[in-house]
């Protein structure tokens, strides 16, 4: 235990004394949150819409209002036919057009389900689903008014989005950003400081003392644990000051979650380290554990769900995947320790074993 | 030193066919010496002989391959813990904390090997008093020169009082000055009963250590005093030879019957007669009559360069052989 105090000691002040770490540690990740939290935008506002308005009742030109003042779409033209709108998609003056058809009024006041036609510019397949979400966000509101004494369900479908009802992607993000800022502090931090005690040759210093590698690695990595902890939970506090991120769960399941990820990510620092000779190998090798999982494979970004079949098996040893699982659910679904214990245990196991695995090449001679 | 009069000191570190493989390179190769208590050990070779490597095993970070050693009683290869606990390691790159003071510094060495209380205090005030840093303990170790780094890390090696000591070259990029001073702490701890083991490429540190041992691809070449060491030429003396062409001079020695081998010192040659038969005025005349112009023809006493660069070729040849 002394060993461990000893090296815990002379990594904080060497942490303290090192002003440019600390500040990495702490104060970059909150910057890089408000930074990509306002970059990583995938919503999509005023999309030009051209209409088509078959109808010309009060109820369809309603509707047509309906859209427009959402504030997600533009009216940019009236169209008659179908030719005049292929030249308004091809020359992009238009990404959506919107079809009220014949006998609208009618068939509402009768209490028959309608159809409304949407166009959209699929060229890009993210901003045309997020559109469609919003023209079916639309529709429902809509219908409600249109309908009076009508079921709310006569305008089209009526998608439920829950827990993020307006679709804002700094929700969606947010999480996964707190998984990569995690990774940069544990990871590059831990074996950064390693691969400078081997530069420096301290490492070997402290290898001819009586001390077991087990105290070496806790002395070395319980600082950075309590460090990446608070930067955690700055990023946590931040993002729901600046992005609105709803805190639903309890603070201990987050707090618990948290370790366990923070703990794999040390040891996948420890892991680095004994990898690596100098810092610049450090660096890039934690580029490519770390960073490029948790872009790719985590769900940040890129639904899983959406992978080919070989990469969703890939996603499963990837720990951020976990992470983001049970860090959505306790931040914005609420769930509580009993919900998340499946992550919690995948998380545990990585942890256990990259420590181990270290450790055991840390301890090899 | 140990003084040969009084009865031999007992061996606190025993070497038996010690190897160590990293691959298919052998670093060290087969390797048998003891050190007594008390006595500075002295381990010469160029880079990449396996000093390092034998003192790594010696200290228990390194497992040999076969062979073993024992350090104050402990083998190295079953109980490396307990031998860490018995030595004092000091390398070459002082492995100071260059963002700590010099006070952060001993303190964090004094706790990893548990020092406390009363203890704690007189150690630190040892190593404080030993690197001569007493009055700057809050200055940061990177600000320190070279000479003050060294004797402050020096003094970060024996704060839980080792009874044996590793220096693996110490004195690396350090002045002249600093160098004299730190040997002769060194000469002050073997004399209050501390074993020293030191590598070193500087042919005059290894002068001042009571045993030599010199090694050469993982092999050790020659062990023994450095009296002992230059035994080997008491029946081959060497001639310092001068004149106004030591490349020529050099290429006629080579070649003469007389000679064994000559190697260039300076603008001076030295060669090794193969006979003490053979009188200065017998090569002068020899020189003299094939025409060569000579300054100066001297006998020399044998350096431990000479011994060394002899060891080496012997060596080399055999090596070569094989």
């Amino acid at each position: 235990m002394r060993g461990v105090m000893a090296v815990a000691i002379k990594e904080l002040r060497q942490i303290r004394r090192d002003r440019r770490s600390l500040l990495i540690l702490l104060f970059i990740p909150v910057f890089f949150l408000f930074l990509y939290g306002y970059a990583l935008n995938f919503d999509i506002r005023h999309v030009t819409m051209a209409i088509e308005d078959r109808d010309h009742t009060a109820e369809s030109r309603a509707l047509v209002a309906a859209f427009v003042q959402s504030a997600y779409f533009d009216r940019v033209a009236t169209v008659d036919n179908d030719e005049q709108v292929d030249a308004l998609m091809n020359r992009g003056e238009t990404r959506a057009l919107l079809v009220i058809p014949e006998g609208f009024t009618r068939r509402i006041f009768r209490g028959e389900p309608v159809d409304v036609q949407v166009v959209l510019n699929g060229d890009n397949a993210n901003t045309a689903t997020t559109v469609l979400g919003y023209v079916n966000g639309v529709l429902t509101e809509a219908s409600v008014k249109l309908g009076g004494p009508v079921r709310a369900s006569s305008v089209g479908v009526t998608p439920r989005v829950w827990y993020n009802p307006e679709l804002r992607s700094a929700l969606f993000l947010v999480p996964g950003l707190i998984a990569y800022i995690a990774t940069i502090s544990a990871v590059v931090s831990t074996s950064l400081s390693i691969v400078r005690e081997k530069e420096n040759g301290t490492i070997e210093q402290i290898r001819m003392a009586p001390i077991s590698t087990l105290s070496y690695i806790l002395g070395k990595t319980i600082p950075y644990l309590i460090l990446a902890e608070i930067s955690a939970f700055l990023i946590v506090l931040a993002a729901m000051a600046m992005f609105g991120l709803p805190m639903r769960g309890d603070w201990g399941t987050l707090f618990l979650v948290l370790t366990a990820f923070l703990v794999g990510g040390l040891g996948t620092g420890l892991l680095v380290s004994t990898i690596s000779d100098t810092q610049q190998t450090a660096l890039q090798t934690s580029m490519l554990l770390a960073f490029l999982p948790v872009f790719m494979l985590s769900g940040f970004i890129f639904p899983i769900a959406s992978m080919p079949v070989f990469l969703q098996r890939v996603t499963t040893v990837v720990p951020a995947k976990y992470f983001l699982i049970a860090l959505r659910g306790v931040v914005l679904k609420g769930l509580g320790l009993q919900d998340v214990l499946m992550p919690l245990l995948a998380l545990t196991i990585f942890a256990v074993a990259v420590v181990g695995l270290s450790a055991l090449r840390l301890a090899r001679r | 030193m140990s003084d040969p009069s009084l009865t031999p000191a007992p061996a606190v570190i025993q070497v038996e066919h010690l190897s160590r493989t990293f691959g298919a390179f052998r670093a060290v190769d087969d390797v048998t010496f003891d050190v007594r208590r008390g006595e500075v050990f002295g381990f010469l070779g160029s880079n990449g002989a396996g000093k390092s490597t034998t003192i790594r095993m010696l200290c228990g970070l390194l497992a040999p391959t076969s062979g073993r050693a024992s350090v104050d009683g402990l083998d190295v290869g079953t109980d490396p813990e307990g031998v860490k606990r018995r030595i004092g390691y000091m390398s070459q790159r002082f492995s100071l904390y260059e963002l700590l003071t010099v006070e952060q510094n001993i303190d964090f060495y004094a706790g990893l090997y548990g020092l406390t209380g009363e203890r704690y205090q007189r150690r630190r005030k040892f190593a404080l008093d030993i690197g001569g840093l007493a009055g700057r303990e809050r200055e940061l170790a990177r600000n320190l020169s070279g000479g003050w780094k060294q004797r402050l890390a020096l003094g970060c090696a024996l704060l839980h009082e080792p009874p044996i000591l590793f220096l693996d070259e110490p004195t690396g990029g350090v002045d002249p000055v600093s160098r004299r001073e730190f040997w002769r702490l060194i000469d002050d701890l073997s004399r209050a009963g501390t074993t020293v083991l030191v590598t070193t490429h500087y042919l005059d540190e290894a002068e001042r250590c009571d045993r030599v041992a010199i090694m050469h691809f993982g092999k050790l070449a020659a062990l023994g005093t450095i009296a002992e060491l230059k035994s080997v030429f008491a029946d081959r003396p060497i001639m310092e030879v001068r004149g106004p062409d030591p490349v020529g001079l050099m290429a006629w020695l080579d070649q003469s019957p007389l000679v064994e081998k000559t190697s260039l010192f300076g603008t001076a040659v030295h060669a090794v007669l193969k006979s003490a038969a053979t009188s200065v005025d017998h090569l002068t005349r020899a020189l003299t009559g094939a025409g060569r112009a000579v300054d100066s023809l001297v006998p020399v006493v044998p350096s431990l360069e000479d011994v060394f660069l002899d060891v080496v070729d012997r060596l080399g040849r055999a090596g070569g052989e094989a």
